[in-house]
């Protein structure tokens, strides 16, 4: 890799600019407090949010603004349209198939990885290899989406039948005498198959937070449950899964978030073609590839509205865990 | 009804070097309540854990009315355990959680509410049936954990240290109501605790364990006036025995200028590998203070325990070279002040006599 320093050198300056510029701000800010002959506690608050206040509403507050404002512009953000833009949405035969594949992502991969995830929490539980079992499963949390898409792109990878195939989905499939497939082209399966690869990330993520559920049961409730005579279904249904019911709700929850704004996956591996496409990879394409201010901005002020309540539902949830702590 | 009977039960836990229960001997009959107590460690627990099934046995067998229930899974021994912390499902209702065991018998719904609400009623739990455990005060989780093991009416009831998380006061109180209720319901019981005094007020009989070994099973009252060796004697009776070792001669125990007397068949056993010392004790309430005259022990008042109704005192002696710690029990006419020297006299025929190195009670 080359290093064109006019280039390069132009963006290192931004950055220094930048630091100098907070800096300032700063220094200004403390130096006024520190001119307040007694000072009081609301300055002192005022003084010390300030910095926070300032960039989040420079990084969060204003762009969501801009982005609401945004989504009933046209095009090029000049004329206002009204609710031009989310007729669209809901009406353009495209973009519904976005919004059925994310409905897709959204049921399967929580459900998928939680009830994955949990399995294996109850198998390896207590036995003699579970560190190593459970760190098997919990190595894709540390891949990038974007790795996780590429190493998952060779997975499926297509060769015709008469040369060697370099897919281990394909080899499998040809090692079992069938004929090797494009996986990543066949709507609706392809969708399938781009879930698992999150699904693969997501289950160690719910093994552990679930594992350590379990092994938080005090052991006492299990030995009284077996003396109660049931069996070990009787066990996982009725007395683990219960026990467990604040974590797997919140495993649900998290997953749920992180796959609402599936983006990664999408775009390494298909781009969002062949009918795989899901909102935030639309939003993406609509925003920034064509053009679309004003569709991409609806997209994503739709995609908000989606996540907002399950946050809130999940900030709740951990409220009134912490009263019940108490 | 039903009987229960350790026949050399062994439990050795792998990488240790002594077993936790040592080849365990015991009968216990129908409808007793039978109490192993002893320190922590000495594998009363485990003794318990055995024969619910929850611990492996490593050798000898355990009969529940004469049928081998050695290899038999918890759910096939028709016990109910009530475990120290309750071990109540947190997720169910006090209801539920009574009912739990029953529905997964399927016993018929209007027979579980029968014998549910009857629990409730004998536990006074009837205003809370619908209320989770988290709701309710560590008493009530407790008469829950009770209710939940009568629903069931077992052939065995376990309990294990089932009043430790209980203040004081519930505790005295709750132990009453378990021993009234255990005999109205005659359901033979196997009780662990560590508190001698929970032992020797609820049991019929009480097994003393130390160290994984059996060391009596008797009756409180045989416990108390003749342990079987020094521990037993040590560790029944609250304040706990005297017990010193001191030279042997033909007529007894010498403690500085007094004699403990013993008969001959006591001394010529003492006399055997005891190396000429036997080991004496005495009880703190089995002595009296007297005056200087009247030939008892000068111990000086270290303590004095005012507990209202008498007194503990503790003092210690000057015998055989050596200062030597005891207590005794007083009236509250006569306290002692401290710094004071009192003399104690044992009581005749109450002192007790054990082999200076087996530490066997000497007959």
């Amino acid at each position: 890799m080359s290093f064109d320093f006019a280039i390069e050198g132009e963006k290192l300056m931004m950055l220094v600019y930048g630091i100098i510029g907070f800096a300032a701000v700063m220094g200004l800010l403390l130096l006024a407090l520190g001119k307040v002959d007694s000072p009081k506690d609301r300055w002192v608050a005022i003084g010390f949010l300030a910095p926070a206040g300032i960039l989040l509403s420079i990084g969060l507050i204003y762009p969501a603004i801009r982005t609401l404002t945004l989504s009933f512009f046209d095009s090029s953000s000049t004329s206002f349209v009204g609710l031009d833009n989310y007729v669209w949405m809901f009406t353009h035969a495209e973009t519904r198939e976005t919004l059925r594949n994310t409905a897709l992502w959204v049921l399967l991969v929580p459900t998928l990885s939680t009830a994955v995830g949990l399995l294996y929490a109850v198998l390896v539980d207590r036995t003699r290899f579970e560190s190593f079992a459970k760190s098997l499963i919990f190595m894709p949390m540390a891949i990038s989406f974007v790795g996780a898409g590429i190493i998952w792109s060779f997975v499926y990878a297509y060769r015709p039948t008469e040369s060697d195939q370099i897919g281990l989905a394909n080899q499998l499939v040809v090692w079992l005498g069938g004929e090797p497939q494009q996986w990543l082209l066949e709507d609706p399966w392809n969708t399938m198959f781009l879930i698992a690869v999150l699904v693969w990330i997501q289950a160690g993520f719910a093994m552990v937070v679930l594992s350590a559920a379990i092994k938080a049961i005090p052991s006492e409730i299990t030995e009284a449950a077996r003396l109660d005579g049931v069996t070990s279904s009787q066990m996982f249904w009725r007395v683990t899964v219960p026990s467990i019911r604040p974590a797997l709700i919140v495993v649900l929850v998290t997953i749920s978030v992180g796959t609402l704004k599936v983006f990664d996956v999408v775009r390494t591996m298909t781009g969002g073609q062949f009918r795989t496409s899901v909102i935030a990879n639309e939003m993406y394409n609509y925003a920034f590839r064509y053009d679309e201010d004003g569709k991409g901005a609806a997209l994503a002020v739709f995609l908000f509205l989606l996540v907002t309540p399950i946050v809130f539902y999940q900030v709740r949830l951990v409220r009134q865990r912490r009263k019940e702590a108490r | 009804m039903a009987t229960v009977t350790y026949a050399g039960a062994t439990r050795h836990y792998p990488g240790t070097d002594r077993p936790a229960v040592d080849k365990l001997d015991l009968e216990i009959r129908d409808g007793e309540f039978l109490v192993l107590v002893g320190p922590s460690g000495c594998g009363k627990s485990t003794s318990l854990r055995m024969l619910a099934g929850l611990e492996d046995v490593d050798g000898g067998k355990i009969l529940i009315n004469d049928k081998d229930v050695t290899n038999l899974p918890p759910k096939s021994r028709d016990i109910a355990m009530v475990f120290q912390n309750y071990a109540l499902y947190p997720h169910m209702t006090v209801y539920e959680n009574m009912a739990f065991a029953l529905k997964l018998r399927k016993t018929p719904k209007s027979e579980i509410d029968v014998r549910v609400k009857k629990a409730a009623d004998m536990l006074q739990l009837g205003d809370y049936l619908n209320r989770k455990p988290k709701a309710l005060s560590g008493g009530q989780r407790q008469r829950v954990a009770m209710g939940r093991a009568i629903v069931r009416e077992p052939q065995v009831f376990l309990m294990d240290e089932p009043l430790s998380n209980l203040d004081a006061k519930l505790r005295v109180q709750t132990r009453s109501q378990i021993a009234t209720l255990q005999s109205q319901l005659g359901i033979t019981t196997v009780y662990v605790t560590h508190d001698q005094i929970e032992a020797m007020t609820m049991g019929h009989r009480v097994a003393v364990l130390l160290d994984g070994v059996l060391q009596q099973c008797d009756t409180p009252r045989a416990l108390y006036d003749t342990p079987a060796n020094v521990f037993v004697a040590g560790f029944i009776g609250s304040p706990a025995m005297n017990i010193k070792t001191v030279a042997l001669t033909d007529e007894g125990g010498v403690f500085g200028q007094m004699i403990l007397p013993l008969t001959r068949e006591q001394v010529a056993a003492a006399r055997a590998g005891g190396d000429g010392k036997v080991t004496v004790g005495f009880r703190p309430e089995d002595c009296q203070l007297v005056s200087a005259t009247e030939g008892g022990m000068p111990v000086v008042v270290d303590l004095v325990e005012d507990l209202g109704s008498g007194a503990n005192v503790y003092g210690h002696a000057a015998i055989n070279g050596g200062d030597e710690r005891f207590v005794v029990s007083t009236e509250r006419r006569s306290m002692p002040n401290l710094g004071e020297t009192v003399f104690v006299k044992p009581r005749t025929d109450h002192h007790h006599a054990f082999h200076a190195t087996s530490g066997i009670r000497l007959a």
